[in-house]
């Protein structure tokens, strides 16, 4: 017969155990905290190159209309944002490879496969009505878009990542919302959707789970 | 007093094939090398377990090829699941009956 010790062991070792195989646990906490560092630079970025082009009449709340004024500034702007999503995933493949290297597994478990499903199939949905919006010139769509289906995708995915991912889903999705409503302030919103709330989680992450 | 352990199930008694039984309610199926590095266990002894819980049908095998070379996943049966939920739910019982 088994001590009641051993039963609670048992018990611990259970749920430790399921918690284990079904979470892609080496999420990088810090790797969020860069994507955002990322997100705002490239945020700079993209508000000189407006500023730069001297668009007349560009006042703060009217973003959308100067691509329509300088249609040059759509593949500068496509480019800054293909490059921040490029530095963000393999700074987040690095740092958290390191992680699971810490943590005595690997980075490609049953569930990392899962999350990578899970993501990308409401990324993909999203990156092309994003895409169709563009090519009918419907602008002010982008960063409302990028902010719900990326919002979508955190959630889709969180059932196999830590708790924190499926609140900054939710963050994402209400600012992307009222980002819909307030067109012209575009870049302000996605700015701080990937930019700030990024630092805000991934600092919330680093602490609870790195410190 | 009846004897709380009576609901105890003896195939699940041993700590490995409870872990065995919730990664498989955690997971929809799982292959066996992912498993052992999961459990830090031996090929042999992580065989010899699973083939306990194959023999009570607690869990359902499924051999496939992955690039030619052998493939095995395992899922938990509707048998499985209601006994692991039964010895967990004992377990429960034992540890609620002694802290009173």
């Amino acid at each position: 017969m088994k001590s009641q010790q051993e039963i609670h062991d048992d018990l611990h070792s259970i749920r430790d155990i399921m918690e284990k195989s079904s979470k892609f646990l080496s999420l990088s906490g810090l790797s969020g905290i860069l994507a955002g560092i990322y997100a705002l630079c490239g945020a700079i970025m993209a508000l000189w190159l407006s500023i730069e082009l001297r668009v007349p009449n560009y006042t703060s709340g009217t973003d959308y209309h100067i691509i329509r004024k300088a249609p040059q500034l759509l593949w500068q702007l496509t480019l800054i944002a293909i490059l921040v999503l490029a530095a963000s995933i393999t700074t987040g493949l690095i740092l958290s490879g390191r992680k699971a290297k810490k943590q005595g597994t690997t980075l490609w478990t049953p569930a990392t496969y899962r999350v990578i499903i899970n993501l990308i199939i409401p990324l993909a949905t999203g990156g092309i009505v994003i895409i169709t919006q563009i090519i009918f010139g419907n602008y002010e769509f982008v960063a409302p878009g990028c902010l719900v289906f990326y919002g979508l995708a955190l959630i889709a995915a969180s059932p196999n990542l830590y708790e924190e991912v499926r609140y900054l889903g939710y963050s994402e999705i209400i600012l992307g919302v009222i980002c819909g409503f307030l067109p012209g302030y575009g870049l302000f919103f996605w700015a701080t959707g990937f930019g700030i709330f990024h630092i805000f989680y991934g600092a919330l992450m680093f602490r609870k789970y790195e410190g | 007093m009846k004897n709380p352990f009576e609901n105890f199930d003896k195939i699940l008694e041993h700590r490995t094939r409870l872990q065995i039984m919730g990664v498989l309610t955690a997971n929809d199926s799982y292959d066996f090398n992912t498993l052992k590095q999961l459990l830090q266990t031996t090929d042999g002894n992580l065989a010899t377990h699973i083939k306990a819980l194959e023999k009570e049908k607690y869990i359902i095998v499924q051999k496939s090829f992955v690039d030619r070379k052998p493939n095995t996943r395992y899922k938990i049966s509707e048998r499985g699941r209601s006994a692991f939920k039964k010895h967990l739910d004992a377990m429960e019982e034992v540890i609620k009956n002694q802290k009173r």
